[in-house]
Order: structure tokens, then C-alpha cells, then sequence
């Protein structure tokens, strides 16, 4: 059981939490202009990093609220969680 | 009991305990565990091997034990097999059997194995039975079932209850040995909040079995006694004995079993039998200690074998002899000490044959020994075993220079005490991902780096020499307390004790060169893995050490190969010339030792298991007989029989009474959610794929919800309360990930717009009643509501009051008939239903379950999504495109649902299927054909996904998507059945009333 710190209700127990899949994967602001290519990597397309990954996490039994994550995949451990909208760098300056 | 000593020992000899085994009578002492009393009344053979059924004695003294797994029997419900005769703590009455024997463990008829034991080789299931392949249900299977496992489970319900609780604290110590006291001492000096557990029923571990040791100028015993009560003193320090750490998870989180009541003759009235700890530790140490290896040579599973330090055990702390005449293989200098200990005991050593090389050995040990007067014969190894149930000698062998092994004396004994060194218990360690690393020196692996915040001390760290052990531990207690916050320093200890060396050499005993291979040597004793099935896996070609285990079986029995994996290693190794840190590890595995399922089902069993979510008519449905179904937690009536009805009689009944006048039904379990603020319906226009900015006030519409990939996902009807408040309604089940989703797109994607959503589900109570006299009926409750079709029109909402409450009343119809579904605030639901009940006797009103909505909404082709839709079908594909904002540029889908291949001619669409028969049922789930008979595989180009008899049409209806189906109208298809083709043609979903003019009234 992981803890999780939400950046609204601080360090929490993993069972409160619901995850949701890779970070950043922004709707496009006008989708009917996209190309099928395009849409085939909002909808589909996935990272499944071997170490540092930016995932979604949502406080679903606490706040409500959805945040993200950085989680190394190869050990647990979060390197930090943040709100919508930011994007700290990745430990060694990677966006 | 006549092997035991006259003084000494922690077992209370002023308390007599009487037990059973095997339904024979024997006396103990308090403080004994069943092996220490069993030992002390002469006893060895407690249970027969997994494989050959050979004879098998007791061989460690704590949780590494791999032969003496005991069954304790206290009533019919309370039987408990596998466990460890070495833990298990006597009391007056106890009942403990033998396993895997019959019909007695003297005579056992499973021992025939034995004969064939060059037919039961490594890889034996794995040969043997793949040919015929028929006959591995009927033959092989059902008989190696019958002959293997270990004890018998319960077949009664537990009627134990388990606690679970959490815990939070800032060092947890592992294990109550010398560097565990000492860590926790030091942790809670700085005011830490410490945790200190341990596996056995006394804490301290090794100091229970020393003699002569002393720390700061106190006896091993008095100390401990000390550092307890010092601890227990110490409001911040939680002490649990008795409680084994079975396993360590991400973020510090360990898991502990304490076992509150099995030592207990009778059980208090309130006291769970287990109690599950889930604690969340700042800092951990593992002070876990080692355990030692058994030398390995043919014959040495036989009963009165067993492991040096064992013997030393039972001996200082039980006060047992564990034999009479000992012969003492050594591979280690504990061995040493373990025969100077079992000489003061009492009996006689009769040799001390020493594996290593002339002149290797030294040392305190081997100092004592010699001072004792003890015969020491060094390069030494053993043979064969001579006795069956029980030892009566050894065959020694000489090791020359050479290495060439020449037969030596025989020794007439009746117990063999070996030490192979001693193993670091990283269990742990490793499960917390810490690496390892192997000490060339000690000869097993200690822990290197580690993952999570936590530290080794002691003997699980390779630390050997009990000053040293307990400064290790101090320090890493002192290091833990600061690394949590806390200011600390290690305290200081200065001990005397013999400190023998404790590393080994992991692997076999070296044997005769010459044709006639030897009897079998045993590396796993608890599934009969000998040296041979090792060197048959190395030659048929396995390399990596998973594999081995694997086709072996070594290190894979309950004991997870406490006492045999590194000897395992070691033979490998030799075998394949390789150096032992080459061959690598197999990955250590929670739990440590078995765990009971009790204890993780916890409180979570009989109407606990789940929460049930009940609805409002709930009490007055099971008053009259009303059948339930699940559905997701709810409970909801299925049907309501009358007299001897069965469902389908009850369902008829039900559908012709809504369609001939007028029925209820509570439908409180949909799902609903308030949205509210200036952009709701700029929400809703996004997020459904209907428009929303046109719905007036106190309107209605039916919405349906697509992923962005397209694909329809929820749908319910929506009422707008408000400009800036509309009530939306999900399907029961999906009211939840509705709820997520739209949470989703409002925190993440649309940040510009102002809304809130609220969960109201359980704020409603929701009556349905629908029929042509479903008006009549609510005309008496209503006061302050038109009904008329003008004023209150399909899909029109009016607020007032019912039956006195205050109610959103909504003409919508799940039916095709005139109906309304009323809402109230959820703590009138039952008022209501009695009231609606009450006022439509004079209709006849029918209450209806879920069976009959399911009939009557499709006789209407009304889908049920997740039923009629599966994650795979459009708007369109489902037939309510119709529903779709044409003007809208977004919503959710709307691009997923333009690309071309959701567009594609040949998509499975929803259409009706009637049987050429209507008296024929189609299954639900069956597969749709175009042409009959075809042979496999057939091309399947659909599924029925719902069907049911029509009490209202007189006939069987289904629906079912089929490739192109809307371009097939009355053409025959076929429903592939085992019984034969059933003929179909495709209709219309809409079956009854397809003009809709009974909705318009
Ligand atoms: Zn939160």
C-alpha cells in the first residue's frame, strides 16, 4: 500500500486514490479539426516507461480531486505529485 | 518424561501440562512447546515426507522447521493443519495429530513411494504424465490429489473471529534477539514511537538459549528481563510477541500476524484468535537474526537428526536432552559449542566429526570442546545413517588431502546434531527490494543496498559475536530514531560469551567415489528434494536457479526453504562449477511463514463481506414475498409472486397489468447527479451528445453519453430544474464513473467553465408509475399539479407536493405508456410507495420488478446500455443517433464517432429478431449467423443481447446486433445453437406499440 501525497490533502493511504493512466494527454481544443492521426494519439497512445513516468491520480476518496504524479515505475516511489496546470521538471532538469 | 534435565531452562517444572498426540498421552511443562515436551518424553518421529512418506523427527527449534507439521485439533470448526510443532505452545488439553500418514505414522502404507523412488524423480510430473492427455482429468490428476497435500483443511465454517488494525509509528523493530532489544532500547531513549515484534511466544531470542552469557555484568536472562521491562515502561513503545512480520510492502508498510489465542487452553469469550497489524513505519530495522544449515549426506532426514544450535535450544531453554548418545557433525563452530552445552546437559558426545580440513579449525568452540574433553576427528564426513524411526548410528568417512574419501569408523548414537553455518534471515530485507550480496567469508548473502528506509543489525547483517550483535543493533536503533527526527545516540554494550564463528560452507558432504550411488541425501526436507534430483536438473540442462527450483520443487514448500536454499545453492554451484554468487538467487516471497486467510478476511465475512444498498420499498417487498437480485450492491425485486407463481408467471402477470391499467416501480437506484452553475448547459452541451441550450425549464430530454473514442457510454434522462441547475439521471450502475468523467473533463479539460457537480443519488427516492391509469392514480395524491396532458405533457416536470411531500414529478415513461416517475426527498421513499400502493387499489395497481421493466422496456426496443451496447457501438450502431445535437461543432465523441471506420457500412447495428417459433426463447449471448449449418468455425456476425417471452405479444422478442442489421429487415437469419440453428427474422426493435400512441395521452 502506497502513500500517496495529495497536493490538496497531504500524505494518504493508497485505497483512497483511484489512478488514471499517463499525464498530459491534453483533449485537443478543437477536435474536429484533428487528423485521425492525431486523435489516434489522444485516444490511444500510451507511455509504459520502465522508470520515471508522469501519471494521473485522482484523491477519489478524499477531495475529489485529480492531480498529477511523478512515479518511478521501478521502484514505487514518487518523486513528487502536483495540481493541474503544472509541469515540474523531471529529476535532472528533463521537461 | 525422561529426557529431561534436572535444573535449568525457562519451562515452569513446578507446572505439569497434559496433551495428546497421535491420541497418546503425554505430560509437559509450562513454557514447553509441543516439539521441547515431544523431545522431552523421548519422541522424534512426528510425521511422515511429503513425496516418499519417509519417517521424519524434529529438526530446528522455531519457525524454520521443515519436517514436524502438526495438526491442532481443539474442536469439529477448530482444525488447524501445517503448523510448526516448534511454535506451537502446549496447554492442558491440547490436541495435536500427524499429517500425510495412514494409517499410523509407525506403519504408513504411503511409505511404499519409497520403492519407487527411481520413478519419482525431479521433473516427475512433468514426464510422466503428458501422455494420454485424457487422462489427466480422470486418472492422474483425482490420485496425485488423493496422495499429496499436507494437512487436511477445516471443513466447518472458522467460527474465530480476526481483528485488523493499522498502526503508525517511527521505528519498527523486527525481532526481539539481542540487536533488536538493543535497537529499540536506543530508538526509545530519543522519544521515538517504537514497534517492537517478535515471532515467538518470549521475547529474546538467542539469549533464551544461552548458559553462560552475561551482558553489563547481568545474566543473558536477567538482561532481557531488564530491557523488557524498560520498554514496557515506555508509553511510546508497543511491544507484540507472538506476532510474526510476514511481509514487507512499498512505503514502509509491514505486515504482522499476532496470534492472541492459540496458546490458550480455554479461549476468552471476547479476544479475536489473530489480529492483523498494518503498520506504516517512518524507519524499520530488521534485527531477524539467522538461521542454520544442515549439513547434507545420505540418510540425513532420518528422525534424531537435527540441527546443532536446535539442540542447544532445546536444551538451556527447555531443559530437554534431545538424546542420550550424540554424535556431532560439524560444519561450523557452532557445533562445537552445541556439544559442550548438550555434554553439560547430560549426554554423552560420543564424537565430534568435524567436516573441515585438519588444522582449519581454531577458535573459541573448538577451545571449549577440547577443555570439555570431547573427541574431535577433523576431515571428516558421514556415510550413511544406520535405524529407520529413529537413529542408531552413523557411518563416518575420512577426506584425504586429495579429496578422495576413504570409509571410516562407525559411531553408535542415537541423535546427530549437524551445523552447516548459519543463514542471515534477509527475507525482509529482500522483499523490501533491497539487494544482496554474497560474503565469501561468512558463506552466505547479507543485505547490500537498500530500497526503502529501513536497515539491517545483527546476525541478519552477517554481524556475529554477541558484544558486536548488540552494539550493531543499537546503532541501527539510534540511526533509525534520527533518521525519523529524533535526537540519538547508540547506547553502549560490553557482553561475555563464547562468540563461536558462525559461517559454513553451503552445499553437500563429500561422498565415496564408485559405481553404487549412495542413499538419498536430502536438500529440502519438506518436499523431499535430495542431492540427486539437484545433479538430474544440472544435467537435463537447466541453468538458472528459478528454473531449477521450479523443476525441482526445492525451496517451494511451506517452509519456502528456510533450512535448505543456500545448501541448494551450494550444490548447484559445485555441479556446475561455478562460483555460488554466480548462480544467483531465487526472489524471497511474502508471506514468511503461512498466514491464515482468517486474518486478511478479517471482519469482511458473511453480511459484512460487502455493504448492501437497499431501496426505499425494500422492507414492504420482502414483507410480501418479494425475489431479489443483486445488482451491483443493490437489492433490488426481481418480482413479486402471488400465491404459487413461479417468475415467469409472476413477470406475465406483471407486464399485462402495467400495459392494462397501471404499475409501480422503484426505480430509486438510478443514479443522479445535480449540475449547477452559469455553464451547465454549456457543460452539458459539451459533455452529452444531445443540445442542451434549448431544453426549457422544467423540461426534459433522454441523453446519451459517449466516450471521446465514440462509443456510447451511459445514457438517463436529464431534466433542466433551472436556467443554471439541471438533474441528470445515469443508469444504476454507471452512475459512479459518470460521476468520474465528468469530474474529469471539468477539473482537467474545460477550466473555463463554471460548474459544480453533486452526487444525489442518495438523496432521491424515485417511484415510477406507468400504465394508462397511472394519472388516476396520482390525481389523488396531487393537490398542487396539473396533470393534464397539456400542462404536464411527455417529458414535461411540474414541482408541488404528493401525498403531502414535496416531489419533482416527471412525466417520462421507461414503458411506452403513460407514465411518470415521481422524486422525493429519499427519507420519504417508503411513505411514498405505501401512498401510491394505497391510492391505485382501486386500478389494481401491480407492483413490478426488475424482470418485468426489462420485458416491457423491450417490447419498446429501449436499449439498456452495457447490456444492448458493449463499449463497441455508436450512437448510431445502437439506433439513437436520432438523439445527437446535428448543430453542435464539439462534444464528447463527436470526432472519435467521425472516423471512418464507425462509419463503415457492415458495422454491427441493433435490430429485432422474432423466432419463426414464438414459443422460442433465444439465449442471451448467442452467437448470430447469416446462413444455417455451416461448419466450424462459422462466421459469426452478431449476438442477441436481449430476449425475453411477451406475455403482451403473446410471443418470444429479442434484439441483438448483427453486422449491416438494419439493411437485412425481414430477411432470415440464424442463432447458432447446440441443439440446431434457430431461424430468425430481423424486425424493428420497436415491437409494441410503434407509433408510440399510448406515450401521448
Ligand atoms: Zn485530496
Amino acid at each position: 500500500m502506497l502513500v500517496i501525497h495529495c497536493p490538496y490533502c497531504g500524505p494518504r493511504p493508497e485505497p483512497e486514490f483511484a489512478h488514471g493512466g499517463q499525464a498530459h494527454i491534453a483533449r485537443p481544443h478543437d477536435p474536429a479539426n484533428t487528423t485521425d492521426e492525431e486523435l489516434l494519439q489522444f485516444l490511444y497512445l500510451r507511455e509504459n516507461p520502465r522508470g520515471l513516468f508522469r501519471e494521473r491520480w485522482r484523491h477519489a476518496r478524499g477531495c475529489g480531486r485529480f492531480f498529477n504524479a511523478i512515479r518511478d515505475t521501478n521502484t514505487d516511489f514518487f518523486v513528487t505529485t502536483y495540481k493541474v496546470g503544472e509541469r515540474p521538471a523531471l529529476p535532472g532538469g528533463a521537461q | 518424561m525422561k529426557a529431561r534435565t534436572t535444573a535449568g531452562g525457562r519451562v515452569d517444572r513446578s507446572k505439569k501440562v497434559r496433551f495428546t498426540f497421535d491420541g497418546r498421552a503425554y505430560e509437559g511443562l509450562a513454557g514447553d512447546t509441543l516439539a521441547s515436551a515431544l523431545l522431552a518424553n523421548g519422541v522424534h518421529l512426528t510425521g511422515r515426507s511429503f513425496k516418499y512418506h519417509r519417517p521424519r523427527g524434529i529438526v530446528g527449534s522455531g519457525s524454520e522447521e521443515p519436517n514436524a507439521l502438526i495438526t491442532v485439533i481443539r474442536d469439529e470448526a477448530r482444525k488447524t493443519p501445517n503448523l510448526r510443532a516448534t511454535q506451537i505452545e502446549i496447554y492442558d488439553g491440547l490436541i495435536a495429530e500427524s499429517q500425510n500418514r495412514w494409517p499410523s505414522l509407525e506403519f504408513d502404507l504411503g511409505a511404499i513411494n519409497s520403492l519407487f523412488s527411481p520413478m519419482l524423480p525431479a521433473g516427475f510430473y512433468n514426464k510422466t504424465f503428458m501422455w494420454p492427455r485424457s487422462w489427466w482429468y480422470k486418472v492422474y490428476e483425482p490420485n496425485i490429489r488423493a496422495a499429496a497435500g499436507l494437512g487436511k483443511a477445516p471443513s466447518l465454517p472458522d467460527p474465530d473471529r480476526y481483528a485488523q488494525q493499522f498502526a503508525h509509528c517511527e521505528v519498527l523493530v523486527v525481532g526481539a534477539g539481542p540487536a533488536g532489544l538493543a535497537a529499540a532500547l536506543s530508538a526509545a531513549n530519543s522519544g521515538a514511537r517504537v514497534v517492537l515484534c517478535d515471532e515467538q511466544a518470549e521475547m529474546g531470542g538467542s539469549l533464551l538459549s544461552e548458559r553462560n552469557a552475561n551482558i553489563d555484568g547481568l545474566s543473558a536472562a536477567d538482561w532481557v528481563a531488564r530491557t523488557l521491562e524498560t520498554l514496557r515502561a515506555n508509553p511510546r513503545v508497543r511491544l507484540l510477541a507472538r506476532t510474526t512480520a510476514f511481509g514487507y510492502f512499498p512505503h514502509n508498510n509491514i505486515g504482522l500476524v499476532e496470534r492472541i489465542t492459540d496458546h490458550l487452553e480455554s479461549l476468552p469469550a471476547h479476544a479475536p484468535r489473530e489480529r492483523l497489524w498494518q503498520v506504516r513505519a517512518t524507519e524499520v530495522v530488521l534485527a531477524t537474526g539467522g538461521i542454520e544449515r544442515p549439513l547434507i549426506f545420505p540418510g540425513n532426514d532420518r528422525p534424531g537428526v537435527l540441527l546443532a544450535s536446535a539442540a542447544r535450544t532445546y536444551a538451556n531453554r527447555y531443559g530437554v536432552r534431545v538424546g542420550e548418545r550424540v554424535a556431532v557433525l560439524a560444519g561450523c563452530d557452532a557445533a562445537f559449542e552445541a556439544a559442550v552445552d548438550l555434554s553439560a546437559a547430560g549426554s554423552t558426545i560420543a564424537i565430534i566429526a568435524d567436516a573441515r580440513p585438519v588444522g582449519s579449525v581454531d577458535g573459541p568452540g573448538f577451545a571449549a570442546a577440547k577443555s570439555a574433553g570431547l573427541r574431535i576427528l577433523p576431515s571428516a564426513t558421514a556415510l550413511a545413517v544406520s535405524g529407520k524411526l529413529r537413529v542408531t548410528g552413523v557411518q563416518l568417512g575420512i577426506v584425504g588431502q586429495d579429496g578422495k574419501v576413504v570409509v571410516g569408523e562407525t559411531i553408535a548414537c542415537d541423535t546427530i546434531v549437524t551445523s552447516g553455518g548459519f543463514t542471515p534471515s534477509v527475507h525482509l530485507h529482500s522483499q523490501s527490494r533491497g539487494k544482496l550480496a554474497y560474503d565469501d567469508q561468512l558463506g552466505a548473502f547479507v543485505p547490500a543496498a537498500t530500497a526503502e528506509r529501513t536497515r539491517s543489525a545483527g546476525f541478519s547483517r552477517g554481524v556475529s559475536g554477541l558484544t558486536a550483535a548488540l552494539n550493531d543493533g543499537a546503532t541501527a536503533g539510534a540511526d533509525a530514531a534520527v533518521a525519523s527526527g529524533h535526537a540519538c545516540t547508540a547506547l553502549q554494550f560490553s557482553a561475555q560469551a563464547l562468540d563461536v564463528g558462525l559461517a559454513g560452507s553451503p552445499g553437500a558432504l563429500p561422498q565415496l567415489a564408485g559405481p553404487i550411488p549412495p542413499a538419498k541425501a536430502f536438500v529440502d526436507f519438506q518436499n523431499d528434494v535430495t542431492t540427486r534430483d539437484l545433479a538430474l536438473a544440472q544435467r537435463e540442462g537447466f541453468q538458472s536457479i528459478e528454473h531449477i527450483k521450479r523443476y525441482t520443487t526445492t525451496g517451494m514448500a511451506t517452509d519456502q526453504g528456510k533450512t535448505s536454499g543456500l545448501n541448494a545453492l551450494g550444490i548447484v554451484a559445485d555441479a556446475s562449477n561455478r562460483r555460488l554468487a554466480d548462480v544467483g538467487l531465487t526472489t524471497y516471497r511474502m508471506p514468511y511463514t503461512p498466514v491464515t486467510f482468517g486474518v486478511f478476511a478479517g471482519p469482511a465475512r458473511g453480511d459484512q463481506f460487502d455493504p448492501v444498498r437497499r431501496t426505499p420499498s425494500h422492507d414492504w417487498a420482502v414483507a410480501r414475498g418479494g425475489v431479489f437480485e443483486d445488482v451491483g450492491n443493490w437489492k433490488r425485486t426481481r418480482y413479486f409472486p402471488v400465491g404459487n407463481e413461479d417468475m415467469h408467471a409472476a413477470v406475465d402477470r406483471e407486464c399485462l397489468g402495467v400495459r392494462n391499467s397501471v404499475g409501480m416501480f422503484d426505480a430509486s437506484t438510478l443514479g443522479k447527479i445535480e449540475v449547477v452553475g452559469k455553464d451547465a448547459a454549456e457543460f452539458l452541451n459539451r459533455f452529452y451528445v444531445n443540445n442542451w441550450s434549448n431544453l426549457g425549464v422544467n423540461r426534459s430530454r433522454y441523453g446519451i453519453l459517449c466516450r471521446d473514442d465514440g462509443f456510447v457510454y451511459d445514457d438517463g434522462v436529464i431534466v433542466r430544474l433551472a436556467e443554471d441547475r439541471f438533474h441528470v439521471t445515469t443508469t444504476t450502475g454507471g452512475a459512479a464513473r459518470v460521476f468520474n468523467m465528468m469530474e474529469d473533463y471539468i477539473q482537467t479539460e474545460w477550466r473555463d467553465l463554471s460548474v459544480w457537480i453533486t452526487s444525489t443519488s442518495e438523496q432521491w427516492s424515485v417511484v415510477a408509475v406507468q400504465g394508462p391509469k397511472a394519472r388516476d392514480v396520482l390525481a389523488k395524491l396531487v393537490t398542487d399539479i396539473d396533470l393534464s396532458a397539456a400542462a404536464l405533457p411527455h417529458m414535461g416536470v411540474a414541482r408541488g407536493h404528493i401525498a403531502g411531500i414535496p416531489t419533482i414529478l416527471m412525466r417520462v415513461s421507461f414503458t411506452g405508456e403513460l407514465g411518470f416517475e415521481v422524486n422525493v426527498p429519499a427519507e420519504y421513499g417508503a411513505d411514498l410507495w405505501e401512498a401510491i400502493y394505497a391510492a391505485g387499489q382501486e386500478f389494481n395497481i401491480t407492483p413490478y420488478g426488475t424482470e418485468a421493466m426489462h420485458v416491457l422496456r423491450a417490447e419498446k426496443g429501449y436499449i439498456i446500455v452495457g447490456q444492448d451496447t458493449d463499449g463497441t457501438l455508436t450512437p448510431d450502431d445502437a439506433g439513437v443517433a436520432w438523439a445527437i445535437g446535428k448543430t453542435k461543432h464539439d462534444f464528447v465523441g463527436k470526432r472519435g464517432m467521425d472516423r471512418a471506420a464507425l462509419k463503415a457500412a457492415g458495422r454491427k447495428q441493433l435490430v429485432g429478431l422474432l423466432t419463426e417459433d414464438p414459443k422460442v426463447v433465444l439465449e442471451e449471448g448467442a452467437q448470430v449467423v447469416l446462413a444455417p449449418n455451416q461448419s466450424i468455425p462459422f462466421e459469426m456476425v452478431g449476438h442477441v443481447t436481449s430476449s425475453y417471452y411477451s406475455a403482451n405479444l403473446g410471443r418470444s422478442i429479442a434484439m441483438a446486433v448483427v453486422a449491416g442489421g438494419r439493411s437485412k429487415m425481414d430477411q432470415t437469419i440464424y442463432v447458432a445453437m447446440p441443439g440446431g440453428d434457430i431461424p430468425v427474422k430481423v424486425v424493428s426493435t420497436v415491437f409494441y406499440d410503434p407509433q408510440g400512441a399510448r406515450l401521448n395521452v
